[in-house]
């Protein structure tokens, strides 16, 4: 199935300038695997949503449509075909 | 050989890297008095260390930036911060297994002439990272991450990292390390094996107050001359050892205050080394509430303040790595920021201070070099 992710424009240049990546993740997509599939071919942007472990990074928020991931079950949220996923650096700091 | 007064150098132009909580700055001068300033590069990215690696008559900066949002990273410039590289996947990470994420990149230290291309890295949590091909691509020193002291080390108050890393000069299969909390550790056999060497310095915080290991060693530097000759800076205590970290001895006695972050050394005279005091752990404020760097020219027998043109109000605070000497072996400058966000350079070791910048954020590391 296809799932678009849209970048922040902190991440875009790591895209080559794209607003969103079109990404194709075989069988029933979670966010795991989509993350997965995303890091074989952008590893520079996985790595800065997931740490090496996997983990979702504390200020990167994943959204599904308008839900939080972290309100979905996190990483194991399935996935439709054609879902938009965003990542969005989470509002912190000073 | 310390010079008094204005100092004539050969033509050459020091560049002066300024690592802060929100970005780098770069700043060059051709007399370490006036200076151009550049930056900041990597916006709203903490710096908490940086290099300067003029090894191999070309200089390459390194470093190790953290976002908030995205992670830690190390990256690198072979044209004096014009353009940055880092690996896509990464420089610095923890093997697959592991179970843990460098969180931030503490230390960065380009090895000896001898050793092209080494590159030592100190990470949060702590863990001590080797490159051989010159900062870009890291490896985990297992033997210090595998020791089974690691999981009793406990976080100081910036978290737990291994800040210090000192290769021996003459043999490369000895290297110290130090963190906060933990102390020193020191490995004979290239990394495989490390024990505590902490011997003789005091861990008041502590039911005993002389443990094995477990001190708060804010930082120590390694006499360039003499290089078994160490000095330490300890949240309250200021040693020297004369064993390679064996043993350790108070040179304290004074100096206004054996509290404070950093400790630096003469790039090329035995046994001068400087501090900046802070009052103490209760009272992070340096003396007299003026900042003071203190210089000792006899191993810590006795101490002067060298702190003329240094700013007589002032009640911030000196990280560990925001002081550094530059390479200049006949007349070495000196270079101290504040969290104030105030950067301060000495052409003559100590002797002058004038103003580089104020108002940056505030400042984490500094490191200095004459470009090739």
């Amino acid at each position: 199935m296809t799932v678009t992710v849209r970048l922040p424009g902190a991440l875009r240049d790591l895209a080559d300038g794209a607003r969103a990546l079109e990404v194709e993740v075989a069988g029933q997509a979670t966010i795991r695997t989509l993350l997965d599939t995303l890091g074989t071919r952008w590893p520079a942007i996985e790595r800065r949503i997931r740490d090496e472990t996997g983990a979702l990074r504390q200020h990167v928020n994943v959204f599904v449509g308008e839900m939080n991931v972290r309100d979905l079950g996190g990483q194991d949220a399935d996935l439709a075909d054609g879902a938009e996923v965003h990542v969005i650096p989470a509002v912190s700091g000073g | 050989m310390l010079v008094s007064g204005w100092v004539h150098t050969a033509a050459m132009t020091v560049l002066l890297a300024i690592g802060t909580r929100k970005g780098l700055w770069l700043a060059r001068s051709d007399d370490r008095r006036s200076w151009q300033l550049e930056g900041p590069q990597f916006p709203m990215q903490e710096v908490p260390s940086c290099a300067i690696d003029t090894r191999g008559g070309r200089a390459r900066l390194l470093v190790g930036a953290k976002s908030w949002h995205w992670g830690p990273g190390v990256l690198h410039s072979d044209d004096l911060g014009v353009t940055w590289s880092e690996p896509e996947a990464g420089a610095v990470k923890f093997p697959e297994g592991e179970d843990a994420a460098v969180k931030a990149i503490w230390q960065l230290k380009p090895d000896t002439a001898d050793r092209p291309g080494v590159v030592w890295a100190g990470s949060e949590p702590s863990a001590l990272w080797r490159s051989t091909d010159g900062g870009e691509t890291f490896s985990l020193v297992r033997g210090l991450w595998e020791h089974p002291h690691r999981l009793t080390w406990e976080p100081g108050f910036g978290g737990q990292a291994v800040h210090t890393v000192l290769p021996h000069p003459v043999d490369d299969a000895r290297v110290l390390v130090a963190m906060s909390t933990g102390g020193v550790y020191v490995t004979e056999d290239g990394g495989e094996s490390w024990n505590p060497s902490n011997t003789g310095i005091k861990a008041y915080f502590l039911p005993d107050p002389w443990p094995e290991y477990g001190q708060c060693v804010h930082k120590v530097a390694r006499d360039l001359v003499e290089p078994e000759r160490l000095f330490a800076q300890n949240h309250h205590g200021v040693y020297r050892s004369d064993d390679g970290g064996k043993s350790w001895t108070s040179i304290a006695d004074g100096l206004p205050s054996d509290f404070g972050f950093p400790v630096v050394v003469h790039p090329a005279a035995p046994n001068t080394a400087w501090v900046v005091p802070l009052v103490a752990d209760g009272h992070r404020f340096p003396p007299d509430n003026a900042l003071q760097v203190w210089r000792t020219a006899d191993g810590g027998e006795s101490w002067t303040s060298t702190s003329s043109g240094l700013p007589e109000s002032y009640f911030a605070a000196v990280m560990r790595d925001a002081f550094t000497p530059d390479d200049v072996a006949d007349a070495p400058g000196l270079y101290v920021g504040g969290r104030d966000g105030s950067v301060y350079a000495s052409p003559d070791g100590g002797d002058s201070w004038s103003e580089v910048v104020r108002h940056l954020p505030d400042v984490l590391c500094v490191r200095a070099a004459s470009l090739p």
